[in-house]
C-alpha cells in the first residue's frame, strides 16, 4: 500500500468538522450585534477546504485505507469537491435571508457545515456502515435546518414530514443492509460483490431493492419523490437549495459505488436493470408534467428536480465508464444551474415575502440580471444550447445509447423538450410585462456574486466542456477499474 | 490543413462574420436603455459588416477549385470528437449570403420600433448569429448546437412584440418552440445514433465529412431509422406536412423581423440538414424515405396553397404561401437528382429573400393602418407607392414571373424532377396556378381598388424604410436577370462537395421503396 499519513488524506473532512464546532462557538459567544460577520467567515473557511480539495484532486495522493472502509479516490474527492462548491454558494446567496433570521444565526452555518461533512463521508465510504453514518449526519442536520423558520408553520411541518419520512427511509435502508450482511457476512462493496456471486435468492433481490428504496428516497426517485414538493417549498430557500442539489448528489454518490461495485453480478444485473430503466423513466416522465400547472417556484423547482434525477439515473443504467462520467459531469453542471435559479428565487422571495412565480412578473425590468440568471439557469436545466446543461444531457443519453438503451433515450430527450414548456412560462412572466408599478429589486454583493458567477459557469462548460469533462473521465476512472 | 498551423486571413473570414453581430449585441447591451437610435445604428453596422463580408466570401470563392473554402478547424470536445469546424462550400455560402440579407434587411424593417428597444435588437442579433452559425458550420454537434440557440430568442421576442389576431401570441410562441423543440429531439436521437454508429472504428467524430465518409459502418436498416429521425425533426423545421401547423400561427404571432428570419432562412435550415446531413451521410436512408417525401411535398404545395386561398389576414396568407413553397424544395430534395438539388437550394435562397420582402412590406402595412384584415384595406397604392411596388415585386416573385430568381428555381425543380415523379410534378405545377390566384387576389385587394379616404393620412416608406425593398428586391432581379451568380455557385456546390456523385451511386442501388 501506498505511504501516506492518515491526516493529509482526511484533511477536508477533519477541517469541516472543525469549522462547524468553531462556528457554532463563535455564534454563540459574539454578540448578537456582530453576527453578519458569520456568512464571509463561513463563504471564506468554505473557500478554503475547496480549494485543498481541488489541489487534491489533482495531486494528492490517492489510497484505500482501514482495509477499505474508508476510500481516497479521484471519485469520492470529485464530489467533495461538489459538495464543497455547492455549500459555498448556498452559503454566499444566503446572506440577506439568514440576516433576516431573528436567532440560531450561528447554527445555521454550522449546520450546513455537518450535513456538507455527512455527504463528503458517504462519497468516501467502502462500506455501508460508515455511508450509513455519513447519510445520518448529513440527514438530521437537514432536519433541523429544513424546520429552521420555527414561526413559520409550512417550515415546522416541512420539518416534522422529513423527519418523518427520512426516518421510514433510513429504517428501510437498514434493514437493506442487514439482510445483506446477513446474506453475505460483509458490509464492504468489494466483498459483498463476491459473496452475492452469480445466484439471485429472494433475499439477496430484497435487500438490494430495499437499499435502492433508501437511497431512492434521498435522490427523489419515482416512486419515493411524494415528500420532495412539500418540504422543498416549506423549507428556508437557502436549504431548499441545498437540500435539491447536494443531498441528491451525495446520494447518487453512494448509489454509483453501490451499484456498480456491489450489485453489479450477472444474477441482479438483469432485473436490477429493468427496474432502473422503469423507475428512470417514470421519474422523467412524472417529474416533467407535474412540474407544468406547479404556481409556486420552489414547487415547480422540486419537480425540476426530480426530473433532473431521472436523467442522472440515466446515466448509471448504462453501467459503463461513459455513464459514470456522464453522472459526474451532469452532477456538477446540475450544482450551478440549480445554484443560479434558487439564488434568484431567494432573494425574490426574499424582496416580496412570497414564492410563487407570479411575482416574477416584470422581472426583466425591475432587475435585469436576476431575469437574465433565472433564464439561463432554467434553460440550461431544460438542456438548451450554448449552456451546460445540453453537453451534460448528450452525454448521459449517449453513454446510454451505447449500451444499447435506446429507448430511454427517447423518453429522456422528448421529457427535456417538455419540460421547456414550464421553464418557458417562467421566462415568460418574467420577460411578457414590463411589471409596472412594482418596485425594482436591486442585487448587490454576494448574491450578485453567486448569480453572475454560476451564469458564467453554466456557459463557459457549455462552450467550453473539455476541463470538466477531463476531470469527471479521470474520476470516472478512478472508480471502474 | 491548417489545424496546427497559425490561422490564415482566409480562415478566420467566418469566425468574423459570426461575431460581428455578436459584438455588436455585447454593445448593445452595455448601451443605455433610452438610446433606441444608438442601439440601432449599432445592430445595423454589426450587420453591415457581416454582408459585406459575406459578400466577399461569396465572390472570393473559387467557385473552380470547389469544396469546403474559408476553412477553420480547432479541436473542441476531444472526447466526443468535437471540432469546432468552419468553413463553407458552393451549398452553404449561399445561405450565408441569404441570412445575412435578410439579417440586415430586418433590422431596418425593424427601425420604427419604439418597445423596449434594447432587449429587441439584441436577441434579434443572437438570432442572426444563431442561423449563421448553422450554415458555416462543418462540424454536426456544432450545427446542432447553433441550430437551438435561436429557438429561446424566437420565444421571448414573439410573446413580448408580436401581436394577438386569431391566436394569441404566447399560444403562437409557445407552439413553434414546442414543434420545434420536439423536431429535434427526434433529431437529437437520430444524431447520437449516427455518432455512434460512425464511431464504430474507434476515432469518434462529429464532422459531416467523416460521417459521409463512413458509408460502411451504416447498415440500410439503421440508414432508414436514422433517416426517419432526421426527416421528422428538420421535417418539422421545414414546415413538412403534416406537421406546418406552427408555421402560420408562428409567423402571424412574431414581430416582422422574426417573421423575415423565420421565413427566409430559420426554416430553410431544415431543408439544408436535409441534404448535408440526410442525403450526405444517409443516401440509402433518403432513398428509402423519397417517395413518401415527394408525396408530402406535394400536399404542402396543393393544401397549403387551398388554406392560402382562404385567409383573411395577410401574414396568414403568407405563412401558408411559405409552407406551399417548401413542398417545392421538398420535393426537389426527394427527387435525388443533381438538377433537382440545384433547384432546391436556389428555392430557398429565392423563397427566403421573397419572403422577406413580402413580410417586411406587410410589417409596414400593419404598422401604419393596424390591420392586416385583408377586407379592411384597399386601394393603399393611392396613397403609398412605394410599398406597393415592394409588395407587388414581392408578389410576382412569389409566383415565380420570368426575370425573378424564383423563375429560375422553379423551372430547375421541375425539370429535375418532371422524370422521376411525372405525376407528382404536373400537381405541383398546377399549384402555381393557385399561388397566382391567391397571391394576385391579395394585391388586387389590398393595393388596388378606389382611393380610400380613411388611408390618406399615411405616409409612404422612406428613408431607413426602404433598405429592406431595395436590397431584396435588386437580390432578386439582378439573380433572376443573370442567374449564374447564383447558380454557377450552387452548381459548383453540388458537384465538388460530392453531392453529385452520392446521388449517382444512390440512383443505382435497387432497392424497394415504400411505393
Amino acid at each position: 500500500m501506498v505511504d501516506f499519513n492518515i491526516a493529509t488524506v482526511l484533511t477536508p473532512e477533519i477541517a469541516m468538522a472543525a469549522l462547524a464546532l468553531i462556528l457554532l462557538a463563535i455564534g454563540l459567544l459574539i454578540p448578537p450585534g456582530a453576527r453578519k460577520g458569520m456568512m464571509p467567515l463561513t463563504a471564506f473557511s468554505l473557500l478554503g477546504v475547496l480549494g485543498y480539495t481541488l489541489f487534491d484532486f489533482f495531486h494528492g495522493t490517492k489510497a484505500l485505507f482501514l482495509d477499505g472502509l474508508y476510500l481516497h479516490d479521484q471519485f469520492a474527492v470529485y464530489f467533495k469537491v461538489l459538495f464543497l462548491a455547492a455549500a459555498l454558494l448556498v452559503v454566499l446567496s444566503s446572506g440577506g435571508y439568514v440576516q433576516k433570521l431573528a436567532e440560531h444565526r450561528g447554527e445555521f452555518y454550522s449546520l450546513i457545515m455537518t450535513a456538507t461533512l455527512g455527504m463528503m463521508i458517504m462519497a468516501g465510504a467502502g462500506e455501508l456502515i460508515t455511508m450509513y453514518i455519513g447519510l445520518e449526519l448529513m440527514t438530521i442536520s437537514f432536519y433541523i435546518l429544513v424546520a429552521y423558520l420555527s414561526d413559520d408553520a409550512r417550515s415546522s411541518e416541512a420539518g416534522i414530514k422529513y423527519l418523518v419520512l427520512g426516518a421510514t427511509s433510513s429504517a428501510i435502508l437498514l434493514y437493506g443492509i442487514s439482510l445483506v450482511y446477513g446474506l453475505t457476512g460483509s458490509t464492504q462493496y468489494t466483498e459483498i460483490a463476491s459473496g452475492l456471486g452469480a445466484n439471485l435468492s429472494p433475499a439477496s433481490f430484497l435487500a438490494t431493492v430495499f437499499l435502492l428504496a433508501g437511497l431512492g428516497f434521498k435522490i427523489s426517485l419515482v416512486p419515493f419523490h411524494l415528500w420532495a414538493p412539500d418540504i422543498y417549498e416549506g423549507a428556508p430557500t437557502p436549504v431548499t437549495a441545498f437540500l435539491a442539489i447536494a443531498s441528491k448528489a451525495a446520494a447518487f454518490a453512494v448509489l454509483i459505488r453501490v451499484y456498480l461495485l456491489m450489485m453489479n453480478s450477472q444474477a441482479f444485473s438483469g432485473t436490477g436493470q429493468t427496474l432502473l430503466v422503469v423507475l428512470a423513466a417514470l421519474t422523467m416522465i412524472l417529474g416533467n408534467l407535474i412540474a407544468i400547472p406547479q404556481t409556486n417556484i420552489k414547487r415547480l423547482l422540486a419537480y425540476s428536480s426530480i426530473a433532473q434525477a431521472g436523467y442522472l439515473m440515466v446515466g448509471i443504467i448504462a453501467e459503463s465508464v461513459a455513464g459514470v462520467k456522464g453522472v459526474l459531469f451532469y452532477a456538477m453542471i446540475y450544482v450551478f444551474a440549480n445554484m443560479g435559479a434558487f439564488a434568484v428565487a431567494t432573494h425574490v422571495s426574499e424582496k416580496q415575502g412570497s414564492d410563487q412565480i407570479k411575482d416574477f412578473a416584470g422581472l426583466a425590468r425591475r432587475s435585469p440580471l436576476a431575469a437574465v440568471v433565472m433564464t439561463a439557469s432554467l434553460l440550461s436545466l431544460a438542456g438548451i444550447p450554448p449552456l451546460a446543461g445540453f453537453v451534460g444531457k448528450f452525454y448521459l443519453f449517449s453513454a446510454v445509447m451505447d449500451s444499447g438503451y435506446t429507448a430511454i433515450a427517447y423518453i429522456g430527450f422528448v421529457m427535456s423538450m417538455v419540460s421547456v414548456y414550464y421553464y418557458l412560462s417562467v421566462v415568460k412572466v418574467m420577460f411578457l410585462g414590463e411589471g409596472e408599478g412594482l418596485p425594482d429589486i436591486p442585487v448587490h454583493g454576494a448574491v450578485k456574486f453567486t448569480m453572475v458567477f454560476t451564469m458564467l459557469i453554466t456557459l463557459a462548460i457549455g462552450i467550453y466542456p473539455t476541463p470538466l469533462a477531463q476531470m469527471a473521465a479521470a474520476a470516472a476512472q478512478s472508480l471502474i477499474k | 490543413m491548417i489545424s496546427s498551423a497559425l490561422p490564415t486571413t482566409n480562415s478566420l473570414l467566418l469566425p468574423f462574420i459570426l461575431l460581428a453581430p455578436l459584438v455588436a449585441m455585447l454593445m448593445i447591451i452595455f448601451l443605455p436603455k433610452d438610446e433606441s437610435k444608438t442601439i440601432k445604428i449599432v445592430a445595423a453596422i454589426g450587420t453591415l459588416i457581416s454582408l459585406v463580408l459575406s459578400l466577399y466570401a461569396f465572390f472570393a470563392y473559387d467557385r473552380v477549385l470547389g469544396g469546403m473554402q474559408f476553412t477553420l478547424t480547432i479541436p473542441w470536445i476531444p472526447d466526443l470528437g468535437v471540432n469546432l469546424a468552419f468553413g463553407v462550400d458552393g451549398i452553404s455560402l449561399p445561405m450565408l449570403l441569404l441570412t445575412n440579407i435578410i439579417g440586415f434587411s430586418s433590422i431596418y424593417a425593424s427601425w420604427n420600433m419604439e418597445k423596449r428597444v434594447k432587449e429587441f435588437f439584441a436577441l434579434l442579433l443572437i438570432l442572426i448569429t444563431g442561423v449563421m452559425g448553422t450554415f458555416i458550420a462543418r462540424d454536426l454537434f456544432i450545427f446542432f448546437l447553433f441550430y437551438e440557440i435561436v429557438v429561446i430568442p424566437i420565444y421571448i421576442m414573439v410573446i413580448i412584440w408580436g401581436s394577438t389576431k386569431r391566436v394569441s401570441k404566447e399560444y403562437a410562441g409557445m407552439k413553434l418552440t414546442i414543434y420545434l423543440l420536439i423536431g429535434s429531439a427526434f433529431l437529437l436521437v437520430g444524431m447520437i445514433a449516427l455518432y455512434l454508429a460512425a464511431a464504430k472504428n474507434g476515432q469518434p467524430t462529429f464532422m459531416f465529412d467523416q460521417l459521409a465518409q463512413r458509408q460502411d459502418l451504416y447498415s440500410p436498416a439503421f440508414q432508414k431509422v436514422a433517416f426517419g429521425l432526421m426527416l421528422f425533426g428538420f421535417g418539422s423545421l421545414i414546415s413538412m406536412f403534416p406537421f406546418h401547423s406552427w408555421s402560420p400561427d408562428g409567423y402571424a404571432g412574431a414581430p416582422t423581423a422574426v417573421s423575415m428570419i423565420h421565413a427566409g432562412v430559420l426554416k430553410k435550415i431544415g431543408g439544408y440538414g436535409l441534404i448535408r446531413l440526410g442525403i450526405f451521410v444517409l443516401p440509402l436512408g433518403a432513398r428509402y424515405w423519397a417517395p413518401i417525401i415527394a408525396f408530402l411535398a406535394i400536399c404542402n404545395v396543393l393544401y397549403a396553397a387551398f388554406i392560402a386561398l382562404a385567409q383573411k389576414d395577410l401574414k396568414y396568407v403568407v405563412g401558408y404561401s411559405s409552407v406551399s413553397h417548401m413542398g417545392y424544395v421538398l420535393i426537389a430534395l426527394a427527387a435525388l437528382n443533381p438538377t433537382a438539388m440545384t433547384g432546391a437550394i436556389a428555392m430557398m435562397f429565392a423563397h427566403g429573400v421573397m419572403s422577406a420582402l413580402i413580410f417586411s412590406m406587410i410589417g409596414f402595412i400593419y404598422e401604419k393602418t393596424h390591420t392586416r384584415n385583408i377586407p379592411d384595406l384597399g386601394g393603399l397604392a393611392h396613397q403609398m407607392p412605394r410599398l406597393a411596388i415592394g409588395l407587388m415585386l414581392a408578389g410576382m416573385a412569389s409566383l415565380g414571373l420570368p426575370s425573378t430568381i424564383n423563375f429560375i428555381s422553379e423551372f430547375t425543380i421541375f425539370m429535375g424532377t418532371i422524370h422521376v415523379y411525372p405525376v407528382l410534378a404536373m400537381l405541383g405545377i398546377f399549384g402555381i396556378i393557385f399561388t397566382a390566384v391567391y397571391i394576385l387576389r391579395m394585391i388586387a385587394n389590398v393595393l388596388f381598388g378606389p382611393r380610400r379616404p380613411e388611408w390618406d393620412h399615411l405616409v409612404d416608406i422612406r428613408g431607413p424604410e426602404l433598405v429592406p425593398l431595395v436590397i431584396c428586391v435588386f437580390v432578386i432581379f439582378i439573380t433572376g436577370i443573370f442567374p449564374n451568380i447564383l447558380l454557377g455557385m450552387i452548381n459548383s456546390g453540388v458537384y465538388s462537395s460530392g453531392l453529385a456523385k452520392v446521388l449517382e451511386t444512390v440512383s443505382q442501388v435497387k432497392m424497394g421503396g415504400l411505393f
